[in-house]
């Protein structure tokens, strides 16, 4: 059973993340491996639609910051419980996708990307004219005093997202190996050839959209708990497109690991360096890392690493 | 008398303020080869894409098995039959030649056997093409004739009943340009009708049955290899008045 | 509520702040329409070179136009640099433009971080004698901030489409975008063609800048608004037609000024949007395209 592995190795990292929360009480692990899961997430969810298919997504802030706020909506309209909020984040940025990739996938690559960085002023536009969710200024959010065996709720969301993250890069590494996976990569090598071939590129690529918006609605869904506040200057904050999309290519966009790698590399590194430069300097090394390694190695480290390998072999 | 297998009819195309195709009527029955041969921006090309789904026609019909296959998209087209080849080759550089044909077959296969392992058959077509040294090399590193005969080898793997070579011999040496003949010979032999598009008059005579030649959009002239050689308004097209 | 002299106010702002929206599309008309070069980053160079008359403005209280106008050859040889870069990394391999949109997306973000670590995050605006001022036609009040911007946009989209209508380098610049073996065969080297293209496409934000600074105050992630509503127009008139991206503008400037005087402010941008998700289901033609 070629997926016993698979499940017992995401089994055991979830099981001893819940461990974790029972030994550790520092405040500040769980803030940073949350970021840090967090981008695992996006990154991987970005990396379906731009490394598997070869559509670049600069809107990711949109479809984040759409799941936090049908959230917070569900969450102040009807008291709805964590998980029914989740669902229905990922199901709101997953039409979001949809709508958005049945208007323009018909079209050339580039104007899919034009639409994703003018979709993300325009939705937090609209947003800041909702006074029900707080509007401009926003809203502070208060964490519940209890939530099911754990001690604190800094580790109730830790564990939720290490949950989504297992399953983002669970879903993505099903997907690289399947038929579909064959098909995006196809689409990305050569769209019209891959279209001549018998591959339905449409609905390929809006799956692959509308299964990427999903993923990034639900990785924004527990935000504003972690942050306890809700506001659009943060939810649709400019950092996220960049390293939603820095990081797999940094990391390697063909396969699943890229992201992670990518995440994990970068999302330390801005850990650290927020600690010690100021976050914009931070961010500008962030930008010119990404041009460097776009320009010179586009196959990010997961491909140089290879190089290195076949080379040794040779 | 062969079964019809395609029927175009009356189609036009036009690009903004070009006429590309005006009236263009084509048969193709059943186990034939038709040659079709033009001066260079006759419309050969965009007829092919009108055929294969790539490009909506302005006007006319396009029937396959007696079926209007104009409103449907490229990748059904295959599907029921219809596979191409590129002028350019436009190979999946990021795959190796052997995962290069794992696409249409799986893609042209039932939803059910999409996932299985179609590396027998696909090895096999490698086999009757003559690439199956290089299955695992990535098709970015192939040379150019070995890229023109993916390109008949991922048709084939669409599983098609009608192939369309699009100037698959341009530019190649005159035994490459045999190799290439055989295999489409070969492949007639299985029952696939083709539609070759070509240049080398030595090879679309000895090929087709019928020839179609084609000028500013317009079909010119019908018939036999023989009638079309010593037709005076196919000279004009080629040296002009 | 509705009043005639409402609506017409609204109109004539609309068409004056189409001009000025020409003007900061053209550089987008030339690269993406004619070169098919999606510089996204092009906006922020516009903030840039708004943030560079604003600099000689309060050092030297130099008239904002004018300095535009001297930061143009700065920004015709920036414009010529990235052009290089993007060049010889992806267009001559072949490469889809999956890299390229990356790497001018990531200028965008070096650029806006940039000018963030140099200028904060505050508004900055400027002094110039027309700011303040209105002139009165009738019922029609015409404010100089609006209508002098409104005038020099016209001024350069109607010098650029004398450029690229009667000149050899204009002429080439048209036939690079159709035919680039032609233009070989005649002796003109297309990538030297690209790159003046390319250069002048991004020379027309150091003046474009301007105008927005004399329009409005500036923050340095302004350009993010501009994204939509430049390539909404170009798609729009028609990737690279001159005249159709005016009258683009013009219909972009009065759809927000209607939307902004009747709905508020906020839903302006959503025109935008809206307008360029119909540009993308109208194309290939566009307005008055190709």
């Amino acid at each position: 059973m070629k997926w016993l592995w698979p499940v017992l190795i995401g089994c055991s990292i979830l099981g001893a993340g819940v461990l974790l929360t029972g030994v550790v009480e520092n405040r500040y692990v769980y803030f940073a491996t949350y970021v840090i899961l967090q981008y695992i997430v996006l990154a991987t969810a970005w990396n379906i639609l731009g490394g598997y298919t070869g559509y670049v997504n600069f809107g990711t802030p949109a479809f984040f910051a759409l799941g936090a706020y049908t959230a917070t909506f569900l969450m102040l309209a009807y008291k709805a419980p964590f998980l029914v909020l989740l669902l229905a984040g990922g199901l709101i940025s997953g039409l979001l996708g949809l709508g958005l990739g049945y208007l323009t996938l018909r079209l050339k690559g580039v104007f899919f990307s034009i639409a994703t960085l003018a979709l993300t002023v325009v939705l937090q536009t609209l947003i800041i004219n909702w006074e029900f969710v707080g509007g401009a200024k926003g809203l502070s959010i208060i964490r519940p005093a209890t939530i099911l065996f754990f001690s604190s709720y800094s580790k109730f969301l830790f564990v939720v997202m290490l949950c989504l993250a297992i399953g983002a890069v669970a879903i993505a590494r099903w997907i690289e190996h399947s038929w579909i996976g064959r098909g995006l990569a196809a689409i990305r090598d050569n769209e019209e050839a891959a279209e001549c071939m018998g591959v339905p590129t449409l609905k390929l690529k809006i799956l692959a959209t509308t299964l990427s918006g999903c993923l990034m609605g639900m990785a924004g869904v527990p935000f504003p708990w972690h942050v306890t506040l809700i506001e659009p200057g943060s939810a649709f904050n400019l950092d996220y497109a960049v390293n939603s999309l820095a990081m797999p290519m940094i990391g390697g966009t063909t396969t699943w690991v890229g992201p992670l790698v990518g995440a994990v590399l970068l999302g330390v590194a801005q850990q650290v360096a927020t600690v010690t430069i100021s976050s914009e300097l931070n961010l500008l090394i962030v930008g010119v890392v990404l041009v460097a390694f776009v320009i010179l190695a586009p196959e990010g480290l997961v491909g140089l690493v290879r190089r290195l390998v076949k080379r040794e072999h040779a | 008398m062969a079964a019809t297998l395609l029927e175009v009819q009356h189609v036009t195309k036009r690009f903004g303020g070009f006429q590309a195709l005006t009236d263009v009527n084509l048969q193709v029955h059943q186990g034939e080869c038709l040659g079709l041969i033009g001066p260079n921006g006759s419309g050969k090309t965009t007829l092919i894409n009108c055929i294969a789904g790539v490009l909506r026609p302005d006007g006319g019909s396009i029937r396959f098995h007696d079926t209007d296959i104009t409103p449907l998209p490229a990748h059904q087209r295959t599907r029921l039959g219809i596979a191409r080849s590129f002028q350019i080759p436009k190979p999946f550089t990021s795959m190796t030649v052997l995962e290069n044909l794992c696409i249409p077959l799986a893609y042209t296969a039932p939803m059910q056997d999409r996932g299985t392992d179609m590396t027998a058959e696909a090895m096999a077509i490698l086999q009757l093409i003559g690439l199956e040294a290089k299955a695992h090399m990535r098709s970015a590193h192939l040379t150019l004739i070995e890229l023109r005969k993916l390109e008949l080898a991922r048709a084939m793997a669409a599983r098609p009943r009608l192939l369309i070579s699009d100037e698959a011999m341009a530019g190649l040496s005159s035994a490459e340009v045999d190799e290439i003949l055989a295999i489409l010979t070969a492949l007639n032999a299985r029952g696939i009708s083709i539609i070759m598009i070509e240049h080398i008059m030595r090879a679309v005579m000895r090929f087709s049955h019928r020839v179609i030649v084609l000028d500013a959009g317009r079909t010119i002239a019908e018939g036999t290899p023989e009638e079309i050689l010593h037709n005076t308004a196919v000279e004009k097209a080629y040296l002009g008045e | 509520m509705f009043s005639f002299d409402l609506l017409v106010n609204a109109v004539v702002a609309g068409i004056l702040l189409g001009g000025f929206y020409a003007a900061v599309s053209l550089g987008i008309s030339v690269t993406f329409g004619l070169l098919d070069v999606a510089n996204i980053a092009h906006p922020v160079f516009i903030i840039a070179g708004a943030y560079a008359v604003y600099a000689v403005n309060t050092a030297y209280a130099l008239d904002p136009i004018l300095a535009g106008l001297l930061f143009t050859p700065l920004f015709y040889g920036l414009g010529v640099v990235i052009y290089r870069i993007y060049y010889v990394s992806f267009e001559r391999a072949g490469e889809q433009s999956l890299r390229g949109l990356v790497f001018f997306f990531g200028l965008l973000f070096i650029a806006e971080v940039s000018l963030i670590l140099a200028y904060g995050v505050d508004y900055r605006l400027i002094e110039a004698p027309y700011i303040g001022r209105s002139v009165s036609i009738g019922p029609i009040g015409i404010s100089l901030r609006l209508g002098v911007p409104c005038v020099v946009g016209l001024l350069l989209t109607l010098a650029l489409y004398l450029f690229l209508a009667k000149t050899f380098y204009g002429k080439a610049i048209m036939g690079v975008s159709q035919d680039s073996l032609a233009l070989r065969l005649m002796g003109a080297n297309p990538i030297q063609i690209k790159t003046i293209a390319f250069g002048l496409g991004m020379a027309t934000a150091s003046l474009a800048g301007a105008l927005l600074i004399v329009i409005v105050p500036i923050e340095p992630s302004m350009g993010r608004e501009y994204i939509g509503r430049v390539f909404a127009i170009t798609v729009l008139g028609g990737m690279g037609s001159i005249g159709g991206t005016l009258a683009a503008a013009l219909i972009l400037g009065v759809a927000e000024s209607l939307t902004s005087t009747f709905s508020g402010p906020s839903w302006a941008l959503a025109v935008s949007f809206g307008i360029l998700l119909v540009a993308l289901a109208v194309r290939p033609a566009g307005l008055f395209g190709r």
